[in-house]
């Protein structure tokens, strides 16, 4: 059902783990939907510089984690707020139909470290 | 990583044993009659079909006209239910079954259910084992069928049947079992078990696929679902699938034969499996009973932090083969329906694996297989937000 690309980013992702005092974070999903992803972001003058994840969840979701955060490092904020999960699947050269939900996560949670690290900046400010 | 990928998959399916491979074979060629033909090939497939009725038969202890050949485990449950329910609507329209049943019980209840028939699930208790006086509480006056699995799929639990039928024909209701993960396991006598109907597979026991069979205790009419021609004492309509019967007659006579022998070696597997995993992989739940009364095949694991699909497929990628009661892997959000019956919560039920082995597996793939699911389960934990290592241990 997975294409070769997605077994062998789910058999080697990149960027597990979790950037310690992050400049935004974002926590989607839930254990009762089964798949839970966390991304946390550094950033500095709106260039994410690094990008990491943890996720609870199927193949799918740790690989389109590994991808959408290598898609995202070195984009700007509003770069990265226009990665959608269809280019994650794209880039990871399709997704079978009922795994696009976990696609949808990765995006979601990168909008949200990025909300977080917006609004932590208007604290700042 | 030894070459070819282990199979722990053996509830699922098995390979067909050399025996009943070379018995169906002459069955596709030579003798390919259609057992509905007046004329010499037809007079030799029913030869054929006869005598595979009468090796089942006699070891599940009843007639030959009690058996009726299908096309497997779904047809057989299927057929039980929808003919009972049809058969005695103006009795009723009430419905009794257990919560960890297959999905061909299942969703057929539910469709029967948009028919206009009621439905009641059985509790069972945190192994899987079916809450006798429950069920007594829950039979009226207008139940007309009561069904449980003889052993479950999932989590391997052996329900008593026994029980459960004479439950129900104190009240006068019709009982059926669901025998597909027990038949050529465990020791089936259905005039011991009491029960008025069985349902079997063939390939779930070293026969070919797409071949089953229903056990209907004569005198019980229950209606026909599959109609067409005079097939089967003109009970299910459809030509005989004559070298799927000859197969599986034949496997399940190696089955009945090496019963007491394959039920002490994959036992043996099982345990050591079992105890490997529960001593090594830190916070690991075993699903469905310790080892009485659990299928001798079956190790269900929930582990916590991670879910099914995943520890799957890092499984498969170190050449193992098992199933995931997660729902990702089946293309649906729910997790196991068995494991949330059982009262597991949902992230548990979400991190579910079973592994169920078969008489060719080895001491040496168990062990190698343990330690594969130690590093895959470690490699993942690692990844999960839920997995915080310092604060579990802190709080072990």
């Amino acid at each position: 059902m997975y294409n070769e690309k997605v077994m062998d980013v789910f058999k080697n992702p990149k960027n597990v783990g979790e950037i310690e005092n992050p400049d935004g974070i974002g926590t989607v999903g839930n254990e009762v939907c089964g798949d839970i992803m966390q991304i946390s972001l550094r950033i500095k003058n709106d260039v994410i510089e690094d990008a990491k994840f943890k996720t609870f969840g199927c193949a799918a979701a740790i690989a389109t984690s590994s991808t959408a955060t290598e898609m995202i490092k070195g984009m700007t904020v509003d770069e990265a707020l226009k990665v959608t999960n269809k280019l994650v699947i794209e880039k990871l050269g399709g997704l079978p139909p009922q795994k696009i939900h976990c696609s949808v996560l990765a995006e979601e949670a990168i909008k949200k470290a990025i909300d977080d690290y917006r609004a932590k900046q208007a604290a700042k400010a | 990583m030894l070459k070819k990928p282990i199979y722990f998959d053996h509830a699922a399916t098995t390979p067909v044993c050399e025996e009943a491979f070379m018995k169906m074979k002459p069955y596709f060629t030579d003798i390919f009659g259609n057992p509905n033909s007046q004329h010499a090939y037809g007079r030799e497939a029913v030869k054929a079909v006869d005598e595979a009725r009468d090796t089942i038969a006699a070891i599940i202890n009843c007639k030959p006209n009690e058996l009726y050949f299908t096309s497997g485990g779904t047809e057989s449950d299927n057929w039980a239910l929808r003919g009972a329910a049809s058969a005695f609507k103006n009795k009723g329209r009430h419905i009794i079954i257990s919560p960890i049943e297959h999905a061909a019980m299942i969703t057929t209840a539910h469709v029967l259910e948009k028919e206009g028939y009621e439905i009641s699930f059985m509790k069972v208790d945190g192994e899987g084992f079916v809450d006798l006086e429950h069920l007594k509480s829950i039979i009226r006056s207008d139940t007309i069928f009561i069904g449980c699995m003889l052993a479950n799929n999932e989590v391997g639990t052996i329900e008593p049947i026994k029980e459960i039928a004479a439950i129900a024909h104190e009240r006068g209701v019709v009982c059926f079992a669901d025998a597909v993960q027990a038949a050529g396991v465990l020791k089936i006598d259905v005039k011991d078990l009491g029960v008025d109907m069985l349902s079997m597979s063939s390939h779930k026991i070293y026969g070919p696929k797409g071949v089953g069979a229903l056990y209907i205790r004569n005198g019980l009419l229950i209606d026909s679902i599959q109609t067409g021609g005079h097939q089967e004492r003109m009970k299910r309509g459809g030509t005989t699938n004559v070298p799927g019967v000859v197969g599986f007659a034949e496997a399940f006579r190696i089955a009945a034969r090496d019963l007491d022998k394959n039920f002490e070696y994959v036992s043996m597997l099982r345990d050591r499996f079992i105890d490997r995993v529960l001593k090594e992989v830190p916070f690991v739940k075993l699903n469905g009973p310790a080892k009485e009364n659990r299928l001798p095949a079956n190790a269900d694991f929930s582990f916590r932090y991670i879910e099914g699909e995943s520890i799957l497929f890092s499984l498969d990628l170190a050449g193992i083969a098992v199933s995931s009661g997660s729902a990702c892997s089946s293309g649906s959000l729910e997790p196991s329906h068995v494991l949330l019956a059982m009262g597991l919560p949902e992230g548990l039920a979400h991190g579910s694996i079973r592994f169920s082995f078969g008489k060719h597996n080895t001491v040496e793939e168990i062990d190698y297989a343990v330690d594969v699911l130690k590093g895959a389960v470690e490699r993942l934990r690692e990844m999960s937000p839920l997995f915080n290592k310092k604060e579990i241990l802190k709080n072990v």
